[in-house]
């Protein structure tokens, strides 16, 4: 999960004068938490151009020397099979138009697997760059009675060895260092073979000539597997960790939200006595404070759920997780890696999507791809929470668990169950005689997850959530808030309608009613009716078409637009303005249902759009993706409906 | 878990010695079993051959079997320090020798 959330910014175009190295290596093997030491937060995130796996650039800077460093996708192997590792290839062998070939290239390989790593590095050598190995993980090396003579294998290499503790920094000063000096690596006058059996004896006579010990097994790794991937409490396990994981969603940020939420209250408040312009207090209190502002309320839980992910995904247990997974998986054509790439897409399904890159077969990561919007996102996190609110009281529980959290899982579960059928659907539309892929997963060692990493996480997360909050979602709002208060009524009119227009709840009451919002709203109705939404909800879902949150944005303007005192009061007690149901409370529990469950389903999110028209290369798997989402929402929620009617709810 | 071929109906580690049987492949062994890589055959697809020997599955190398996945497939092995799992397809492309302890 290193794709930033949204992020889709160009590559630094002014660094292209300072010398380009290249950091290859093995997944796991600790090649971004060297990056992220070389460049601390100021990589950027981009794409190599004509293709869209995403590209890490940053610079590290040494005294007044600054170099371009350039963060390839892991790769066990020259010899690519998925599209990640065609790209680190073709850089390398600077066959990427547009991105022009590295000067000189870190490797890194990790201590503990070095056995394995060194033919990795063999290839590289063969590729006559400027190199310099960089030797990670050697504290743990040590810790599990390995040993190793740095200055014993770079004269074996041929080429500068340096030993990094990426997560501490350890040696990372050096590294910047040594980066100053890459005209003098040499690629080595002879280099190593690359056949396998000759590899491997080459490989061998470096080991002995660096006095390399492998490192015991690790102990601890041992033991958690022995349960965690056992078949009875493995499973256990797995569904306590998923269900924990919302409950600390729910719990932990609660607190955190409130205090969101009363800023935004004093705000408001500060608006209402100091602005006099009705006109802009409404767009600055309704539009931004209203409804913005009801989206900024969640930055803490999207936060959370991030450093969640890069929590599971950093200690190793994501691999597990792929692991126990894989079978299931390939009942539905797909393997272990897809499934990590749908649990990614519970962040948020543009790194989920991006993540399917790692998936060597065409046809699964396109079956993957179209699956990955119905996994829950952090985007349907405030929609969710708002419903769930209306529906559940928050006091009610089982057991240990709260209720609200429990409904939460549920919806996390139809999402990802669903995802299965339509994978498997995907899948079988295109695989009439498909190839099948080699399928291999290392499952490293448990590890604590380097701190930096995380936090660069949780912080490009709640970024791209930022960012997205001031563009899309204000602009959203902003238009919104004018449909929803166009056009104005003269007292003449509100007098023959029958309202008092000295009554200022009553008025804006009425305004709402007959804005150009609601006369959009009764548009769609015909649509919408048979799932039991009035036109104030038809509003939301359709400007929640261009990014979920915005659902609760606008919510919360027609809230604040229809009783400016309590708006929280103001949702629960909407009442149908006209139609068959007119006066009946809107958000009973059949509609709260089929809202919920319209929103597991429908794809509703540009940026996931665009982002599959860039993977895919053409607009027809948006476009078919789109389609049979909502389609499949509707259908869903009216079902959802018609059994909570049943039920009595 | 029955051989491909018929020859080795259970294998549970102990093993029979079989003389002149086709090799056996890393597919047929059960947990706790550890081996050494003959050869690794392609079955249609030289990429999962030279990926096998990237992944440290070379001939000559010891492999042991550690778990099988609760659903038994796929299965992790280790090999040259690392722990790597492989679905049947690719495991049984692998041919290997009982190793000598």
């Amino acid at each position: 999960m290193n794709a930033g959330c949204h992020d889709a910014g160009g590559a630094d175009a002014t660094l292209t004068e300072a010398p380009r190295i290249a950091l290859v290596g093995a997944p796991n093997s600790g090649k971004t938490s060297v990056f992220n030491g070389l460049t601390g937060l100021r990589a950027k995130t981009g794409n190599y151009p004509g293709v869209t796996v995403s590209r890490f650039v940053g610079t590290a800077r040494t005294g007044r020397h600054r170099h371009m460093v350039e963060d390839l996708p892991g790769t066990y192997s020259l010899e690519p099979i998925s599209p990640d590792e065609q790209i680190t290839v073709d850089v390398l062998d600077g066959r990427l138009e547009g991105a022009d070939r590295p000067d000189a290239l870190l490797v890194v390989v990790d201590a503990t697997t070095l056995r394995r790593s060194l033919g990795f590095v063999a290839q590289v050598l063969a590729r006559g760059l400027p190199t310099c190995v960089v030797v990670t993980f050697t504290d743990e090396l040590a810790r599990r009675q390995g040993r190793l003579g740095v200055d014993a294998l770079a004269q074996a290499l041929g080429v500068p060895v340096l030993p990094v503790v990426g997560h501490r920094g350890v040696g990372i000063a050096q590294l910047r260092e040594q980066l100053t000096t890459w005209r003098t690596w040499q690629a080595p006058a002879v280099p190593p073979p690359t056949q396998p059996g000759e590899r491997d004896a080459w490989a061998d006579s470096v080991l002995a000539f660096a006095g390399y010990r492998p490192p015991e097994r690790h102990r601890m790794t041992q033991h958690v597997d022995a349960v965690l991937l056992h078949p009875v409490w493995g499973t256990a396990v797995f569904f306590t960790v998923m269900v924990l994981f919302f409950q600390t969603v729910f719990t932990l940020a609660a607190p955190l939200q409130g205090w969101v939420e009363s800023l935004g209250g004093w705000l408001s408040g500060q608006v209402d006595a100091h602005v006099g312009n009705p006109w802009l207090s409404g767009l600055l209190g309704d539009a931004l404070i209203g409804g913005v502002g009801g989206v900024l309320v969640f930055v803490p839980q999207i936060v959370l759920l991030f450093l969640l992910l890069a929590l599971l995904e950093g200690v190793g247990y994501m691999a597990r997780a792929a692991f126990l997974m894989d079978r299931v998986m390939a009942r539905f054509g797909l393997e272990g890696r897809a499934f990590v790439a749908l649990l990614s897409s519970f962040a948020c399904a543009i790194p989920g999507i991006m993540a399917t890159r790692t998936l060597p077969s065409a046809r699964d990561r396109l079956a993957t791809m179209m699956a990955a919007p119905l996994m829950a996102c952090s985007a349907r996190l405030p929609v969710y929470v708002l419903l769930i609110g209306l529906l559940v009281d928050p006091s009610a529980g089982v057991g240990p668990f709260g209720a609200q959290g429990l409904v939460m899982f549920g919806l996390y579960l139809l999402g990802a169950v669903s995802a299965m059928p339509a994978a498997w659907v995907f899948k079988r539309l295109g695989d009439r005689h498909g190839q099948a892929m080699p399928f291999f997963m290392e499952l490293p060692p448990y590890r604590l997850p380097a701190p930096r990493a995380v936090l660069v996480a949780m912080w490009s997360s709640a970024r791209a959530f930022l960012r997205k909050c001031t563009t899309v979602i204000v602009a959203t709002s902003v238009v919104l808030w004018l449909l929803l208060n166009l056009p104005l009524h003269t007292d003449a009119q509100l007098r023959a309608a029958g309202v008092d227009a000295s009554d200022s709840v009553a008025v804006s009451a009425y305004s709402v009613d007959h804005s150009y919002a609601a006369g959009l709203g009764r548009l769609v109705a015909p649509v919408f009716d048979p799932l039991g939404f009035d036109w104030r909800i038809n509003v939301g879902v359709l400007s929640a078409q261009g990014a979920r949150e915005t659902f609760v944005a606008t919510l919360g303007q027609v809230a604040a637009a229809e009783d400016p005192d309590q708006p929280a009061q103001a949702l629960a007690s909407m009442t149908y303005s006209d139609g068959p149901r007119a006066g009946e409370v809107v958000f009973t529990a059949p509609t709260i249902a089929a809202l919920l469950v319209y929103f597991v389903y429908a794809l509703q999110c540009m940026a996931t759009v665009a982002v599959l028209r860039r993977e895919t290369g053409t607009w027809r798997w948006p476009t078919i993706a789109f389609t049979y989402l909502t389609v499949l929402a509707w259908l869903m929620a009216y079902l959802a409906r018609t059994a909570t009617v049943l039920l009595g709810g | 878990m029955s051989g491909t071929d018929g020859v080795f109906e259970e294998a549970n580690g102990r093993g029979t010695t079989v003389v002149d049987a086709p090799p056996r492949s890393l597919a047929d062994l059960a947990p706790g079993t550890a081996v050494v890589v003959i050869a690794v055959v392609d079955d249609g697809e030289p990429a999962v051959v030279r990926r096998l020997h990237d992944l440290g599955f070379t001939p000559g190398a010891v492999v042991e079997v550690v778990r099988r996945a609760p659903l038994r497939e796929p299965v992790l092995y280790r090999v040259r320090d690392y722990e790597v799992c492989l679905r049947r397809a690719q495991a049984e492309c692998v041919h290997v020798t009982e190793a000598e302890r």
